[in-house]
């Protein structure tokens, strides 16, 4: 009979040999099936002497262990290789595009409208809005813009007949605002404004957003500071501002605000002041107990800034390849 | 307004370069837009005296001039000029100068004759747009000198972009009150020296309407000499300010108004007729002013009359009857002053805008009509000689403006400013700006000067003390919240929430106008609207939009024709409704597809969007309201869509949209080829939602069943899943069309519709009996509601 150490070889060999799972299966059955080598080899202990018997049995057993544990290893090996062959199959072109639609984007204007909401939501700024088609005492009166006021012919408005008119400005809001809410008030009121005029660098219809804040005790520096600090979180970066004299029959102090850009020069970015006591009066608010600041900015004018356009009627003219930039 | 730097320092001379002036200028609130240097380059050009002129030998139009330039012997000059004569002063440029228009001088033949300079004219040193010749320099101007330092050149020029509120600095005085307020460099006295008489002729001044003409000053000169021209240096200025040269009387007046901020007017005095009367308009009278303008008047403007009739438009433009000429020899200086009151707004009125109603409207000093008389009489008799009468001013005392009092608390000042200004600080400010200030208790007492007509409220005195204090010197202190959280209403889903959703379907927001062509308006919404605009940009503007559809569909054609196959597009915005008077301003968010579903790709087949494209995006929108089984679609009939594929959205009994195909010949009007798909949904209507309310979810498996009916063709997907739903409503939980078919097996006018029923109980596990009793409730309904046949 041949000796356990070299049947166990030839197993093992064989197992190791197998090129596939069927043919690995062969050699188990042959080895350590029924009527297999090893198998058999068991059955013929009884032949053996008592003493003989546990030596023989354990190194049959201990031969029959590895030889199975060699037959999973090996059918491992042979499966993954098979699964590995298969995937292999599969591969794809990653390169090639993802299959479905696209996403689209944000008008540029909506876009930096809903950054400059988003940076005063975040100081506890409330969003209101008003109607587009406005009535004079709104837009004017109520501003302390009375009729026949030089800032009148500045507005360039659009009337309809009966006398409305498009609102020239978002500054009506602070009026309706303080009126159906009272103060204290901290708003900001984003939206579509209008004026009679159109050229290179105006459009007969743009966007504002107007800030309004009324309390007591509300200074100048708070509205320094405010427009300060908003002026860099929109920029994303320090920001040197001035704030220049200037005039608006609603507010008194009034400042046009430049902001430094590149070495020397100063952009305007915005018109801003303390509300004029006529404007708070106007709206049912004593001006001695309360003080307040307003502010407007165009935001075109912040969009062009912030993203580079030069060109401010591109924002209208809808053109998808200008748009597509923007999402 | 234009203003010279010279100009400016002969009235204030703080110690700053022209960059830092304009600087403070800025910072002052008279923003400077720009500032010109005028006359740069015209260095080495010298005053020379003309001393022979002889005709070229060899060219008629030619002279040949020997010129003095102060120092050795004359030079020989060829010129071209016609106005060349002996003994006149003019300015030489010699060879070797480069001159500003580009020309450089060199020493020449000219026809033979040798030229050693040239005699220049005013365009050729850029000092004016045209000219008639060489410049003529006055007598006394000093040979040899150069012309830059003869004419104070180069002088830079600030364009000043003036705030309507100041008035007052409409003139170089004004300007330069505020420069000296600021810097502290004095300002030279506004006093003019009085004129004696020389004659006792007057034009007789009645005041009927005083309230409109408080202050009336005139004076007759007789007998100027008619060819005199102004001098240089005036004409320079008034060039510099950008007024023409016209006639020493238009030119003295208007030169007084830039200097001291008082328009005048200069009339042939032998034209006036009787007294002069400044009245308000009559009904149905008429004038000619000076451009020649015929004017029917309203009965609220000023006018100035005689015995003969209106004159011209009182504080706006003069009349063509009284006008000066070149002929004429007496002349009645005007200078009133027209309140605010009967100025504003006036000139517009007729389209009229001049710089003195433009002045006038804005406010101008109450003292100063008898010193811009003075001022322009002086300057008038060194130009053109003559004589004068006696300056009389008539007024209506009491309808003079009182000087305002105005009390400013020191409490007040601090509060409005977030800071404290040192006592004397505010006192010097007030002062420096001629607001005459006492110091009180609590504060100061303050009276406005008569040409300061913004300063009314104690407001006006706190920002012209921040103005000169400056705003830099305000601190930054963030203020401290007394306000209460701001509340975020879960009652409407955000407009950001829908636009992000549609961006995220690949929609591109637009932004479009939100007026529009009628009949585009008309043509998408079936309306004509009533809300017109008065005075459009242009008729393509002029209808306030009744649909979003206009714009868009615009925006889609113009990119079809920029070669965008496939277009996507939504927009946010107000739409306007009803009637002038009484309108409504309504939120609505639009969308637009037209081309292929999806980008052109590997791995789909390209296909044409159609009716159930624009339909499932517009389903994704309206599941964001938290339930979509609330919105019903109809069909219905829009007069933009196409019938058949047109259906409106229906939210509890309420239209809140309407989405379809557009109607082809819509679509041909918005020049689009190809079929295009569009909804539209009153934002309010539409998103008006509520907090989800949570409920449990079921333990127990759900069961599905599912039924082949065949039913009319008529009959609604949403017909049959809601008579299933009603079956069993306690277990059935969704309801699901898995196919349609119509064809081969299926009579004609019928079809197969195979809906999956999904039943579901909280609290038990359903047995099939529970399943089947559901299946065959809602068989029974299919069959009774809309004779469903059940399909093996």
């Amino acid at each position: 009979m041949q000796p356990l150490n070299e049947l166990v070889a030839q197993a093992a060999s064989e197992i190791d040999a197998a090129v596939d799972l069927a043919a690995l299966d062969a050699a188990r059955v042959q080895y350590l099936g029924k009527k297999g080598a090893l198998t058999e080899r068991l059955k013929g202990l009884s032949q053996l002497s008592a003493d003989e018997r546990p030596a023989a049995g354990q190194a049959i057993n201990q031969a029959k262990k590895e030889l199975i544990e060699r037959v999973n290893a090996r059918r491992d090996a042979l499966e993954s290789a098979a699964l590995e062959e298969k995937l292999a199959g599969d591969a794809v072109d990653v390169t090639l595009p993802g299959r479905g639609a696209d996403i689209g984007g944000r008008h540029p204007v909506t876009r930096t409208m809903h950054r400059i909401d988003e940076i005063f939501r975040n100081a506890g700024f409330g969003v209101r809005s008003g109607p587009e088609i406005e009535d004079d005492f709104h837009n004017f009166t109520a501003l302390n813009i009375p009729d026949n006021h030089p800032a009148r012919a500045m507005h360039d408005t659009f009337y309809f007949p009966g006398g409305n008119l498009l609102r020239t400005h978002t500054s009506p809001v602070q009026i309706r605002s303080m009126v159906s809410e009272g103060v204290p008030i901290r708003i900001i009121a984003p939206g579509r404004v209008y004026r009679c005029d159109s050229d290179q660098t105006h459009t007969p219809m743009f966007h504002q957003v107007e800030g309004l804040v009324v309390d007591r005790g509300i200074s100048f520096a708070n509205l320094k500071a405010i427009l300060h600090q908003f002026v860099e979180a929109f920029f994303e970066r320090k920001a040197e501002l001035r704030f220049r004299p200037s005039y608006f029959p609603f507010t008194e102090p009034s400042a046009e605000v430049d902001v430094l850009w590149g070495e020397d020069k100063w952009l305007e970015i915005l018109g801003c002041g303390m509300v004029h006591p006529n404007v708070l009066e106007s709206a049912g608010v004593d001006p001695e107990e309360y003080t307040g600041y307003a502010f407007g900015m165009g935001v075109e004018r912040l969009a062009m800034l912030r993203y580079g356009v030069t060109d401010l009627r591109t924002f209208f003219e809808n053109d998808l390849r200008f748009l597509r930039q923007f999402r | 307004m234009r203003v010279a730097e010279s100009w400016l320092r002969e009235w204030v001379d703080p110690d700053l370069d022209t960059a830092a002036l304009g600087h403070q200028l800025t910072m002052l609130g008279h923003e400077v837009d720009g500032i010109d240097v005028e006359g740069e380059g015209i260095g080495g050009v010298i005053v020379a005296e003309v001393l022979e002129v002889s005709k070229h030998p060899d060219a008629d139009r030619l002279s040949v001039c020997s010129v003095s330039t102060g120092e050795g012997d004359p030079v020989e000059v060829v010129c071209g000029a016609p106005n060349v004569v002996k003994g006149m002063k003019s300015p030489l440029a010699v060879p070797g100068l480069t001159l500003p228009n580009g020309i450089k001088l060199k020493k020449s033949k000219i026809r033979g004759v040798v030229s050693n300079g040239m005699l220049c004219s005013a365009v050729e040193l850029g000092l004016g747009d045209e000219s008639d010749g060489i410049i003529a320099l006055p007598a006394d101007a000093p040979v040899g000198t150069e012309l830059a330092e003869y004419l104070s050149l180069p002088d830079a020029v600030f364009d000043l972009d003036l705030t309507p509120n100041r008035g007052d600095c409409f003139c170089v005085l004004g300007i330069a009150r505020d420069v000296s307020a600021l810097t502290g460099a004095p300002l030279k006295s506004a006093e003019v020296d009085a004129v004696d008489k020389a004659i006792d002729d007057v034009v007789a001044v009645e005041l009927p309407e005083p309230a409109g003409c408080p202050i009336f000053a005139g004076r007759v000169i007789r007998g100027i000499d008619p060819k005199a021209r102004s001098p240089l240096w005036m004409v320079e200025r008034l060039r510099r300010a950008g007024l023409r040269e016209i006639s020493p009387v238009v030119d003295v007046t208007n030169y007084v108004m830039l200097e001291l901020g008082q328009p005048l007017h200069g009339y042939d005095a032998a034209k006036i007729q009787g007294a002069i009367r400044p009245r308000l308009a009559k009904s149905g009278e008429e004038v000619t002013l000076l451009d020649e303008r015929h004017l029917e008047l309203n009965e609220d403007t000023l006018v100035i009359t005689d015995d003969s009739g209106v004159l011209g438009l009182a504080g706006i433009m003069g009349g063509l009857s009284t006008a000066v000429t070149d002929e004429t020899v007496d002349v009645f200086f005007e200078a009133a002053f027209w309140p605010q009151d009967y100025m504003a707004g006036r000139a517009r009125a007729y389209g009229m805008h001049t710089d003195a109603s433009m002045r006038f409207e804005r406010g101008v000093d109450f003292r100063g009509q008898g010193r811009a008389v003075e001022r322009a009489t002086a300057l008038l008799l060194d130009i053109a000689g003559g004589k004068p009468g006696p300056l009389v001013v008539t007024t209506s005392d009491e309808h003079i403006p009182v000087p305002r009092q105005i009390h400013l608390r020191r409490s007040r000042l601090e509060l409005l400013l977030g800071t404290s200004v040192p006592d004397e600080t505010v006192t010097d400010i007030l002062n420096r700006l001629e607001l005459s200030a006492s110091v009180s208790d609590d504060g100061w007492d303050v009276v406005a000067p008569p040409h300061r007509f913004d300063i009314a409220i104690e407001a006006d005195l706190i920002e012209e003390v921040a103005r000169i204090h400056g705003y830099d010197a305000i601190p930054e202190t963030t203020s401290v919240a007394t306000l209460p959280l701001e509340t975020v209403t879960e009652s409407m889903i955000h407009a950001d929430i829908v636009a992000r959703t549609l961006i995220a379907r690949d929609f591109q927001e637009v932004v479009t106008y939100s007026f529009v062509d009628a009949t585009d308006d008309k043509t998408v919404s079936g309306i004509v609207s009533e809300i017109v605009l008065a005075n459009p940009i242009s008729s393509e503007m002029s209808v306030m939009r009744s649909s979003l559809w206009s714009g868009m569909l615009h925006a889609t054609s113009s990119n079809a024709a920029r070669q965008q196959e496939r277009v996507r597009l939504f927009e946010i915005g107000k739409t306007f409704h009803g009637a002038l008077d009484k309108h409504e301003e309504v939120v609505r968010i639009a969308a637009a597809i037209t081309g292929p579903v999806l980008p052109e790709q590997w791995g789909s087949k390209s296909q044409a969007v159609d009716f159930f494209d624009i339909k499932s995006d517009l389903e994704a929108v309206l599941r964001l309201s938290g339930d979509d089984t609330e919105f019903v679609f109809q069909s219905a009939d829009h007069p933009a869509l196409q019938p058949g594929q047109t259906a409106e959205i229906v939210r509890d009994d309420v239209v809140v949209g309407v989405v379809g195909k557009l109607h082809p010949r819509v679509a041909k009007q918005f020049d689009l080829k190809r079929d295009v798909f569009v909804f539209e949904l009153d934002a309010f209507k539409t998103f008006a939602t509520r907090a989800p309310v949570a409920e449990a979810v079921s333990k127990f498996p759900a069961i599905r069943r599912d039924i082949a009916v065949v039913v009319a063709e008529t009959v609604t997907a949403e017909q049959l899943t809601g008579a299933v739903r009603s079956a069993a409503p306690s277990l059935v939980t969704d309801v699901r069309v898995f196919d349609v078919y119509q064809g081969p097996g299926i009579e004609a006018g019928l079809k197969s519709v195979a809906i999956g029923l999904i039943l579901q109980e909280t609290s038990r596990t359903l047995t099939d009996g529970d399943a089947d009793a559901a299946q065959a409730a809602a068989l029974q309904k299919l069959q009774e509601e809309f004779a469903a046949v059940l399909r093996d």
